[in-house]
C-alpha cells in the first residue's frame, strides 16, 4: 500500500542528497584576498589547536618530563604510563571503574535516544499536522531557547524533589529527553525537507500518521537525527557532578575523573589521560556525523 | 472524509471551527504530548516556580513564607557583592557574547572560502574545544602561577616578566584571562550554524551579482551572502547571547569558586552560592528570575536590532 509512497521518498531523498551545495565558486576571488584569509585561518586555527595539542603532549608526558625545568612544550619520551595508571588508580577505587564507565554509557545512550524520539514525534506534529495551537507552542519553545538551564536548576531541584527522582538515573536521563534546541532543529528540518504531497499521498492511501512518521518521515530526516544525536550526546557524555545524586554507584564517569584530578600535583599526567580520554569520544561523534550537521543547521534559520 | 469537507468555515463560528480542527487532529496531540508534558515540567513550571518563590522566604523545610519584595530590595540594597556581580556578569557577556558571535560569523566565512576537504578538517579544529568537556582546564597548566608554566617560563626567559605572575589570582588579569578562555570554547552550534548559512546561499546569486556589477567578496559578504543568511545570523545570535550567560562554570574551575576578591562573581555564582550552598531558595529564586529577565531582555534586544539591518 505505502509502496508507491515510499519510492517517491527515495527518489526524493537521492535528489536531495546529490543536490547537496557542490563547491564551485570563482568569480569576484582575489589570489592575495584568497592568501589572506589562509593566514588568518592558519594564524587562528594554530591557537585554537595549541591548547587541544598540548592536553594530548601532557598525557604522554612521563613523570619526570612533566616535572622538568625549564617547562618544555613537547614530550622527548612519549609513553602511555599516564593512561596505565589512570585505569589502575580508578580500578582500585571503592566502586568498580566499571560502574563509571557503565553510568555514563547508560546515561549517554538512554538519554540521546529518548531526546531524538520524543523531539521526532513533537517535530513531526508540529511541521506536518495543523492542528490548532502548534504556533503557540513552538513559540514557547523558541522563547525558551532564550535562556538557560541556570535559571531553572533552582525550581528544578525543588521539583525533583517532590518527585521524589533525587538520586536516582530519571533525575539525569528524563531532563535530557526534552531539549528544546532538538524539537526546534528537527522542527526545522522536517518543514523543508519532508514533502508535503507524499505525505498527502500516504494520506490518501488510509496509512495512519503513526505510520507515515515511521516509514516516510523519519527515513528522510536522517541527517537530523545524527545532528541531534552529537548535541544531546555531547552535552550527556560530559554530565559530572549532578546536584541530584549523591550515591557513589550513580555518579558518572567524568565525575570521577575531577575527583581524581583534585588528589593533587602527583596527579598532574593522569589527569591529563583523562582529559584527554573525556574529549576523545565527542570528538569522533562529530567526525562522524559532521556533514549531516551542517546539512541540518542549514535548515536551521530562525525565520520571523 | 467527504461528510467533513462540506463543512464550510463560515457555516461555524470559531470556537466550533477550532473543536472540529481539534478533533480531527487528534492524533496530533498525541503525538506531542511527551515532549511538551516534560516540556512544562522541566522548563515552564521552573520559570513560574522561580518568579513565585522570589517573593517567598522558603528553606526547603518550612513552607515558604510570603514576603513580597523584600528578596528583591535586599539584592539591590543590602548586597553589594550582587551588585558587582551584576557588572561582571554584564561586563563578561558583552565581552563574549558579541565576541563569540563576530568570532564565529568571520571563521565560518573564512571556512566557507575553502574547498571541501580542507573546510570539514578546519571546522573540526574550531569546533572541538567546545565539544571537549573539560579540556579548557589545559590552559591553567599554561597560565600555571609559579615558574614551572609556560607562559611565565617563556615570559621570563625572554625577558618579559621579572618573576613568575599569578595569573588566575591577580585580579589585573582575571577578567581578560577568563574572557579569553570563554572566547576559546564558545565556537560552538552558533558557529556550526553560520556555517551552514554560508553554504545555503544560492551559488547562481554570486554569478548573477557578478553580472550587476558586485566586485569583490567584501561587496558579495555584504549584498548577496549577509542578507540571504539572515535567518541563520538571527539563531546563531540567540545562541552567542545565551552562552555567555552561561561559562559560570568555566569561570569556578579556573579561579576557584569563590573568586579572589570576587573579581569573577557572576550572577550564576550568587545563585550557586545562595541556592546550592545556604539553601535560601526564595532569595536565590529573585535572583534566577532577575537573571531570566535579562537574558531574554538581551536576546530581544539584539533580536530587533538584527532584524532592521536586515531590511
Amino acid at each position: 500500500m505505502l509502496e508507491n509512497a515510499r519510492n517517491k521518498v527515495k527518489a526524493a531523498y537521492r535528489k536531495h542528497q546529490t543536490n547537496r551545495v557542490q563547491f564551485k565558486r570563482s568569480v569576484n576571488r582575489s589570489a592575495g584576498g584568497d592568501i589572506g584569509i589562509y593566514i588568518l585561518l592558519f594564524i587562528f586555527g594554530f591557537f585554537m589547536f595549541l591548547p587541544m595539542v598540548y592536553s594530548i603532549v601532557q598525557s604522554l608526558k612521563p613523570l619526570d618530563e612533566i616535572f622538568v625545568f625549564p617547562p618544555r612544550f613537547f614530550v622527548i619520551n612519549p609513553t602511555l604510563d599516564n593512561f596505565r595508571d589512570l585505569f589502575r588508580t580508578m580500578s582500585e577505587s571503592w566502586v568498580p571503574f566499571s560502574r563509571y564507565v557503565f553510568n555514563t554509557i547508560f546515561i549517554s545512550v538512554v538519554g540521546t535516544m529518548g531526546n531524538v524520539l520524543l523531539s521526532s514525534y513533537a517535530a513531526y506534529a508540529l511541521a506536518k499536522i495543523p492542528f490548532p495551537g502548534r504556533n503557540f507552542l513552538f513559540r514557547a519553545v523558541q522563547y525558551s531557547l532564550m535562556f538557560n538551564a541556570t535559571v531553572t536548576a533552582i525550581s528544578n531541584f525543588i521539583i525533583m524533589s517532590a518527585l521524589g527522582w533525587v538520586d536516582t538515573y530519571l533525575a539525569v536521563i528524563v531532563p535530557a529527553f526534552c531539549t528544546s534546541f532538538g524539537l526546534y532543529l528537527m522542527k526545522q528540518f522536517m518543514e523543508t525537507s519532508v514533502r508535503d504531497d507524499v505525505l498527502e499521498s500516504a494520506r490518501l492511501e488510509g496509512a495512519s500518521e503513526n505510520k507515515i512518521f515511521w516509514k516516510i518521515a523519519m527515513p528522510m530526516v536522517k541527517p537530523a537525527w545524527a545532528t541531534l544525536i552529537l548535541f544531546a550526546f555531547k552535552d550527556l557524555w560530559a554530565s559530572g557532578a549532578n546536584l541530584f545524586i549523591y550515591s557513589e554507584q550513580l555518579k558518572t564517569l567524568n565525575y570521577a575523573i575531577s575527583q581524581l584530578v583534585t588528589a593533587g600535583i602527583q596527579r598532574t599526567g593522569v589527569s591529563a589521560a583523562s582529559t584527554v580520554f573525556m574529549m576523545v569520544v565527542p570528538i569522533l561523534v562529530f567526525i562522524i556525523s559532521q556533514n549531516n550537521v551542517i546539512q541540518t543547521m542549514s535548515s536551521a534559520g530562525m525565520k520571523d | 472524509m467527504a461528510k467533513e469537507k462540506a463543512v464550510i468555515r463560515t457555516d461555524l463560528t470559531r470556537f466550533q471551527w477550532t473543536l472540529l480542527e481539534i478533533r480531527k487532529h487528534k492524533v496530533a496531540y498525541l503525538m506531542i504530548a511527551p515532549f511538551f508534558i516534560l516540556f512544562t515540567l522541566f522548563t515552564v513550571i521552573p520559570v513560574v516556580l522561580s518568579l513565585l518563590l522570589s517573593f517567598t522566604n522558603f528553606n526547603m523545610l518550612e513552607f515558604p513564607s510570603f514576603v513580597f519584595l523584600d528578596n528583591y530590595i535586599r539584592l539591590f540594597l543590602d548586597d553589594d557583592v550582587f551588585i558587582l556581580a551584576i557588572k561582571n556578569t554584564l561586563k563578561f557577556a558583552a565581552v563574549t557574547g558579541p565576541g563569540s558571535y563576530l568570532l564565529s560569523l568571520l571563521f565560518a566565512w573564512f571556512i566557507n572560502e575553502l574547498r571541501p576537504k580542507i573546510r570539514s578538517i578546519v571546522t573540526l579544529i574550531f569546533y572541538a574545544p567546545s565539544i571537549s568537556g573539560n579540556v579548557y582546564l589545559i590552559w591553567t597548566y599554561f597560565f600555571s602561577s609559579d615558574s614551572y608554566g609556560l607562559v611565565n617560563a617563556w615570559g621570563m626567559e625572554l625577558g618579559l616578566l621579572d618573576e613568575p605572575v599569578l595569573w588566575f589570582q591577580d585580579t589585573k588579569y582575571i577578567f581578560t584571562l577568563c574572557c579569553l578562555v570563554a572566547l576559546w570554547t564558545s565556537l560552538g552550534t552558533s558557529f556550526l550554524t553560520n556555517i551552514a548559512g554560508f553554504q545555503t546561499v544560492d551559488t547562481a546569486l554570486y554569478e548573477a551579482g557578478a553580472v550587476d556589477g558586485v566586485k569583490n567578496r567584501w561587496q558579495e559578504l555584504y549584498y548577496i551572502t549577509l542578507p540571504m543568511m539572515r535567518p541563520q545570523m538571527m539563531l546563531g545570535a540567540i545562541l552567542s547571547i545565551t552562552g555567555a550567560f552561561g561559562f559560570g562554570a568555566i569561570i569556578s574551575a579556573l579561579v576557584g569558586f569563590p573568586s579572589p576578591n570576587y573579581a569573577a562573581h557572576t550572577i550564576m555564582h550568587h545563585l550557586e552560592d545562595y541556592g546550592n550552598q545556604r539553601y535560601e531558595m526564595g532569595y536565590a529564586s529573585a535572583i534566577a528570575t532577575l537573571l531570566f529577565l535579562m537574558m531574554i531582555g538581551c536576546n530581544l534586544l539584539v533580536n530587533r536590532i538584527l532584524r532592521k539591518i536586515g531590511t
